[in-house]
């Protein structure tokens, strides 16, 4: 056994996983904090959580926030699927490099700019055919479908290249016509990969704060929108409490997802190792 | 009706079942598929033989339907398919990698098909039924294709293959993924499985042993034409160009021009051999036309005591020696550098109380004269 670390390596570790943690658990430990300066210690309380569920602002943020990335994720999956399948399964046609590249420009682009493409867009819309008639929910949806689609296309391509081709040719030998084999065959085949577009989707739609300041209105603040404009006033407990509620939630939805995928793994490796027993004991 | 009738008629006369007519596909500049004829009869096994790259995978997916030729007709049973879409094809397929769906359990792999036909349920069941018998895998009916061996898969997806009653069954490279001696145990299976449900059959392969093991007839493709058709005794034994007699088997080939050419006689001058080779054959072509003579390792003699100078022998040292159990294979090399191969049975030395030559050791090759094939191309 080669486990042993070398005291260097040891130290280098510990280095690592403080950087990584002393902010989180620091936030985490100040959010119990009785004293109104986030800097002082002043005894332990729970008071910032019952002033943050309190809070309609932040509360209508979060709200808000959820419907967007859900709504977003849905959208974002069903086209980037359908993206993900042309770029992957079409042969070359007219204007193929050209879909492929705009596909990922929202990935590459800077932030800055497609919110600032996307307003110029709204507002011309606006202008010319009167939709969308304000800036809100609506255009806050599409700003984040637009990018969180190139990354459910990506992870859906590139699982589509990976699989077996020739199972939709078996499909389509044994009978089944191109529309059925997309819903029979491929998208069972590439499912994992939309789940994980989804959540990634949820995840960036959340998280993003730039496009939403372009594409947001009067009506529509999102949590980073809050939290920013709350920490740029000066630091607040409350913004403590809530992210660390944020922690809380990711971490288990991320120790739960693992939990799941580690067990199904095994579940199939035991699978396979029996069925290799018994070809074994057969011949 | 005048359709029916002359249908008739036709496979009266015994007319092929499955017609491939001067079949050309090209891809871009490149042509993978050359002008191929070949007519299949009902319920044979035929193998289409070549190495990687030759067309056979090309010709497979257009007899599937997946490519459409370039030019040419593909007939099948009196019908033309050539332009029909694989899902309207009555052709089914085993593919390389058995192409098992993986989210499904094996006795929804066999009936993907027969649910594609609209097929009432009760004769779906009886049909799974009846295929998982086939391949003796009904106890494995609710597994998933993960949680079966490579030996299992392979039959599972015959079984799937066979389950719609195909007038053609197309077999591409059916054993490759399995492992040597699982492949040689499983050929034979998969060839009464076919005779017992009786179904035409078109494989491809780059296995020589596979294709003879298996086949009835025998095509031997190379750079998308089809160089011989035959069974594997034909092939074998009247290799009618080189490729072919190189490919199948191995071979010792000599070039040269015709210097002798009479009725019942030629021979062949050639400088590699240092000596005439002589055939107890005519041929038809003319005195000083260029041919090669192939001759099969286990056609040349190796003896130790000197031989007399002429025709059909050659003097040359044993340059290596390849133990192969049963047989050995002995590479004599002549004078000129050539390397002759003759294979010699294990009991051959002892049987005749000969101390057995080694490396360095002079030898003499010889063959009788009955024994070259001569090829001109």
């Amino acid at each position: 056994m080669h486990n042993k670390l070398s005291p260097f390596l040891k130290g280098v570790l510990v280095v690592g996983f403080l950087f990584l943690y002393i902010p989180i658990v620091s936030l985490i430990v100040y959010s119990f904090n009785e004293s109104k300066l986030v800097t002082v210690w002043g005894g332990f309380s729970t008071k910032w959580y019952a002033s943050l569920f309190a809070n309609e602002q932040i509360m209508a943020a979060v709200k808000l926030s959820i419907e967007i990335a859900l709504a977003s994720a849905l959208a974002a999956v069903v086209l980037g699927t359908i993206a993900g399948f042309v770029l992957a399964r079409f042969k070359r046609f007219p204007g193929s490099t050209l879909f492929a590249g705009m596909m990922t420009a929202p990935m590459v682009m800077p932030e800055v700019i497609t919110g600032l493409s996307m307003l110029l867009l709204f507002i011309s819309m606006q202008q010319l055919v009167g939709v969308p008639s304000e800036r809100g929910f609506i255009t806050i949806w599409v700003g984040h479908t637009t990018l969180c689609m190139a990354y459910v296309a990506v992870v859906v391509r590139s699982r589509l290249l990976e699989i077996d081709q020739s199972l939709e040719d078996a499909a389509m030998d044994l009978g089944a016509r191109p529309l059925k084999i997309f819903f029979v065959i491929t998208l069972p085949l590439v499912s994992q990969a939309i789940a994980s577009g989804f959540l990634l989707s949820v995840t960036l739609s959340l998280d993003d704060l730039v496009t939403t300041a372009f594409l947001s209105g009067p009506g529509s603040t999102t949590l980073p929108q809050v939290i920013f404009s709350k920490v740029r006033l000066g630091l607040n407990p409350e913004i403590n409490a809530l992210a660390s509620i944020t922690v809380l939630v990711v971490g288990v939805v991320v120790l739960l997802a693992n939990y799941l995928m580690l067990n199904a793994q095994r579940n199939r490796d035991k699978a396979i190792a029996a069925a290799m027993r018994e070809s074994g004991a057969h011949s | 009706m005048v359709e029916t009738v002359k249908q008739a008629a036709a496979s009266a006369q015994g007319a092929p079942y499955l017609r491939i007519a001067n079949v050309v596909k090209k891809f871009g500049d490149t042509t993978a598929v050359d002008g191929v004829d070949l007519d299949i009869r009902k319920n044979e096994i035929f193998a289409l033989l070549g190495s990687s790259g030759c067309g056979k995978s090309t010709l497979l997916r257009m007899l599937a339907g997946m490519e459409r030729p370039t030019s040419g007709k593909i007939i099948l049973d009196g019908e033309d398919i050539t332009a029909l879409a694989p899902y309207d094809r009555p052709i089914n397929m085993m593919f390389q990698s058995y192409a098992l769906f993986p989210h499904m359990s094996v006795a929804d792999n066999i009936a993907f098909g027969l649910k594609q036909d609209k097929m009432p349920k009760g004769e779906i069941d009886a049909r799974v039924a009846e295929m998982l018998d086939l391949v003796q895998m009904r106890k494995y009916a609710n597994r998933k294709p993960y949680q079966l061996s490579g030996g299992q898969q392979q039959r599972v997806a015959l079984a799937r293959s066979l389950a719609k009653r195909p007038k053609l069954l197309l077999l591409d490279e059916p054993l490759g993924a399995l492992d040597k001696k699982l492949r040689q145990q499983t050929q034979l299976e998969l060839v009464n499985t076919l005779e017992q449900v009786g179904v035409t059959c078109i494989m491809v392969t780059h296995d020589q042993e596979e294709a003879m093991t298996m086949a009835t007839r025998i095509g031997i493709m190379s750079e998308g034409q089809l160089l011989q058709i035959g069974s594997p005794a034909e092939i074998y034994d009247y290799p009618n160009c080189r490729f072919t007699a190189e490919f199948i088997g191995d071979t010792n080939m000599f070039a040269g021009p015709v210097v002798v050419d009479e009725p019942d006689s030629v021979e062949i001058d050639s400088p590699e051999l240092g000596s005439r080779i002589h055939i107890d054959h005519g041929i038809t072509g003319p005195k000083g036309m260029q041919v090669w003579a192939s001759i099969r390792p286990e056609d040349v003699h190796l003896d130790v005591v000197p031989q007399a100078a002429g025709p059909n022998v050659a003097r040359g040292q044993v340059h290596d020696i390849a133990y192969l159990g049963s047989f050995s294979v002995y590479h004599v090399k002549l004078a000129s550098g050539k390397v002759v191969k003759s294979m010699v049975a294990a009991n051959h030395w002892h049987e005749n109380s000969i101390t057995p030559p080694t490396w360095g050791d002079t030898v003499y090759v010889s063959w009788r004269p009955d024994m070259p094939v001569v090829l001109t191309r």
